[in-house]
């Protein structure tokens, strides 16, 4: 029989769990949890110099692996300084462990030193969250934490642990669990075979279908499932921000993503469709614009993981709760099986229409001889990493071109704060992908207001040789900010402007890391190559582009889907 | 829409706070809320009353649902139940008023538990609705405190709520 302490229980468990790289900052409460870290050499730990960037990390290498990324800080600022990066895996359904110390047991409610409710801190913004009450419960409450985040509709686990769980002289038997059963939590791990006939009958009826993928097609690893029905099919396909990848975007059934900021031609499909086929995706405001005037002609088939985003925003005429991937391979069975084929005829006129919409707007933008586009340096981008790479992004416009103008073919490329739109997300992300995969090329395309909410992480990139390239496209103001106050604000930019910006190329130099500015158009592309050429350094590229540009198109607001603008003078 | 939801609960601390944290994040109404341990000790039995859409009150019980402590819920009002809730009621009681307190308690089958020279305290079970008409009969001037249980409730016939 094995005797450990509760934190050399932790570290065990987590080596139990398969768990290689963990991302945290230590603190008193967390101290017991360090000194079993520095005892083993199979967990490796990386030191943030912020527990927000912790949490991106994990969450960055989380978007792009499909595991659960975990992390590790300490009780009270420790762990609050989690919270907004906790949300921001909670809102896009990432899978995530987060481990916190917590004041001994005995003090808790006594407002001890860095005592914070982290239980009921973060209960609004996790899947769920467990306490530890009991040293010998740690191995089982591992185990469930990372079979919660990871099964089901994933999301971010929160585990409490007080000092004295985990102090090294009370020690107790060591046994990992197996398996994993929780009475009160069974996830379908099958969609209703009625319902998925009903579903397929629908769709192979329908006249103006259209596909709406989701992220979950790509938390659901279902893209190549999706692939496959979706070309055999031939019907048009759109997806969300959070689904870009999961169907490739160079394929010409793909006709861009939708939304707010979509395709003219996705946004004008959605509204004229008669069968919408909803897939791990929900409805969510900046995709439907106004809910009452969504797609009057379409019924809706809505496939999910999560009961509770079906009919939540805008009503399924056929739900179907189960794992995409499983409910699209039963799909794709009966549409072999099935004798209706899709109507040629009506797929072709729906075809035509659908290329004559395209052809109206094709996602143009004015181009300049002096000023540099923030568009085109993505466009320029694409071609230079053969549309290969991994790219994170911070939010707002910068977000919006590289999501329009990066075309990604592949899924979990395209690394992005959908739901929360978390400024300060990019960098970590990019650098959790880094460190997983050396070999792959990291961008993380960001603008000058977002990088610089944990530009400190410059030292951690210095430390761990994170040689990410940091796009940095500078117009001198909070861009998205600045376009809604130009359209809605009489042009009053209260506050949307970046005054006393740092040299980003001696900062970047200060941290040990290359700087370049990019001002003129001519240096662009040669300076972005020689920028991708530093295969291993941290390359931060300051490039100056158009300050008064915006993203198109854009939903008119409080509109139906087709409802645009496309450029600063036209709508429609 | 009234709705009564009864929710087996897992029995574990902080449960019952993720419960009440759901409504006040999702925007949702709680009318009355009671709980306490099952006949299974490691199972709470919640009944919530609450008003809504239909589709909030399928929203609510889904999002509920979704919940990793909660094992089981039911929506009451689908079908044939039985509601009750409990009050106690301070009445100022002096002179000829006694008789008639005492008259009206009879009425609503409720029970006088305490008495002082100048204060009855009834006991009295029922349907909100009733407990609500016995406050109207008595009349507002006459109740000095009023403490209600919230309501709880159960299926009518051979329907049950168990793991």
């Amino acid at each position: 029989m094995e005797l450990l302490s509760g934190a050399d229980m932790l570290i065990r468990s987590l080596q139990d769990e398969g768990i290689e790289n963990i991302y945290g900052y230590p603190g008193g409460a967390a101290l017991h949890i360090y000194d079993a870290l520095f005892r083993q050499d199979t967990v490796k730990h990386i030191l943030v110099r912020h527990e927000q960037a912790a949490v991106h990390m994990a969450d960055g290498y989380a978007r792009a692996t499909g595991k659960a990324g975990t992390v590790l800080v300490t009780s009270g600022p420790g762990a609050t300084n989690t919270i907004t990066g906790i949300a921001t895996a909670f809102m896009d359904s990432i899978p995530m462990v987060v481990l916190c110390g917590q004041v001994a047991s005995t003090l808790i409610g006594e407002d001890a030193f860095q005592e914070t409710d982290m239980i009921g801190v973060s209960r609004p913004v996790v899947k769920h969250n467990l306490s530890v009450r009991h040293p010998s419960e740690i191995p089982e409450i591992i185990r469930k934490a990372y079979y919660i985040a990871t099964t089901g509709r994933p999301g971010p686990v929160v585990v409490d642990i007080p000092k004295d769980m985990t102090a090294p002289n009370d020690r107790y038997e060591y046994v990992f669990p197996k398996k994993t059963k929780l009475r009160s939590y069974n996830p379908a791990i099958r969609g209703h075979a009625g319902q998925i006939k009903k579903a397929v009958d629908m769709l192979l009826a329908a006249k103006r279908p259209i596909v709406y993928a989701g992220g979950g097609v790509i938390l659901g690893k279902a893209s190549g499932q999706l692939t496959e029905m979706v070309r055999g099919l031939g019907y048009p396909i759109t997806n969300t921000l959070m689904g870009i990848g999961c169907y490739p975007a160079s394929d010409k059934q793909h006709i861009g993503w939708l939304g707010m900021h979509g395709t003219y031609e996705a946004n004008m499909v959605m509204h004229h469709a008669d069968l919408i086929l909803a897939i791990g995706a929900r409805f969510d405001d900046r995709v439907t614009n106004a809910t009452e005037k969504f797609c009057p002609g379409a019924r809706i088939i809505h496939i999910d993981i999560d009961p509770a985003s079906i009919s939540k925003t805008i009503s399924a005429d056929v739900p179907i709760v189960g794992p995409v991937d499983s409910v699209l391979k039963e799909m794709q069975s009966l549409i072999k099986e099935s004798k209706v084929r899709p109507d040629a005829d009506a797929l072709a006129s729906w075809w035509k229409q659908i290329d004559e919409w395209r052809a109206f707007h094709g996602m143009r933008y004015e181009t300049s001889d002096d000023v540099i586009k923030p568009q085109e340096v993505v466009e320029m981008l694409h071609r230079l990493t053969n549309g290969d790479a991994y790219v994170t992004t911070d939010v707002g416009q910068h977000q919006m071109f590289a999501a329009q103008y990066y075309k990604f073919d592949k899924p979990n490329r395209w690394i992005s704060s959908g739901g929360l739109g978390t400024m300060g997300f990019g960098l970590p992300a990019a650098m959790g992908i880094k460190l997983n995969f050396p070999d792959e090329e990291v961008l993380c395309i960001t603008g000058e207001g977002s990088i610089q909410m944990n530009i400190q992480e410059l030292s951690t990139c210095k430390q761990y040789n994170l040689p990410v390239k940091i796009i940095n496209l500078n117009n001198q103001a909070l861009g998205m900010v600045k376009q809604w106050q130009d359209m809605n604000y009489g042009a009053r930019h209260s506050h949307s402007y970046m005054d006393s910006l740092p040299d980003f190329v001696k900062l970047a130099e200060a941290y040990g890391h290359e700087g370049i500015k990019i001002t003129r158009k001519e240096d662009l592309e040669p300076m972005l190559k020689k920028a991708l050429a530093m295969k291993d350094k941290l390359v931060f590229v300051d490039i100056y582009v158009d300050p008064s540009e915006h993203v198109y198109p854009m939903h008119v607001a409080r509109g139906s889907m087709k409802d645009m603008w496309l450029s600063k003078t036209e709508k429609v | 829409m009234r709705r009564i939801i009864s929710v087996l609960l897992e029995n574990e601390p902080g449960a019952l706070s993720r419960v009440v944290g759901l409504f006040s994040q999702r925007n949702y109404n709680i009318e009355t809320l009671t709980v306490a341990p099952t006949e299974d000790p490691t199972m709470s039995r919640l009944t919530v009353t609450t008003t809504g859409s239909e589709r909030v009150i399928e929203q609510i019980t889904k999002q509920l649902n979704k919940l990793i402590e909660v094992i089981k819920l039911v929506d009451l009002t689908e079908g044939a139940h039985i509601e009750r809730e409990l009050m106690l009621v301070k009445l100022k009681a002096t002179g000829s008023q006694r008789a008639e307190i005492k008259r009206t308690v009879d009425i609503f089958r409720g029970q006088i538990v305490d008495v002082t020279s100048s204060v009855y305290t009834v006991q009295l079970a029922g349907d909100s609705a009733k407990l609500d008409g016995f406050i109207q009969a008595i009349g507002a001037t006459g109740v000095l405190e009023v403490v209600r249980s919230g309501v709880s409730g159960i299926a009518r016939g051979e329907k049950v709520l168990s793991l």
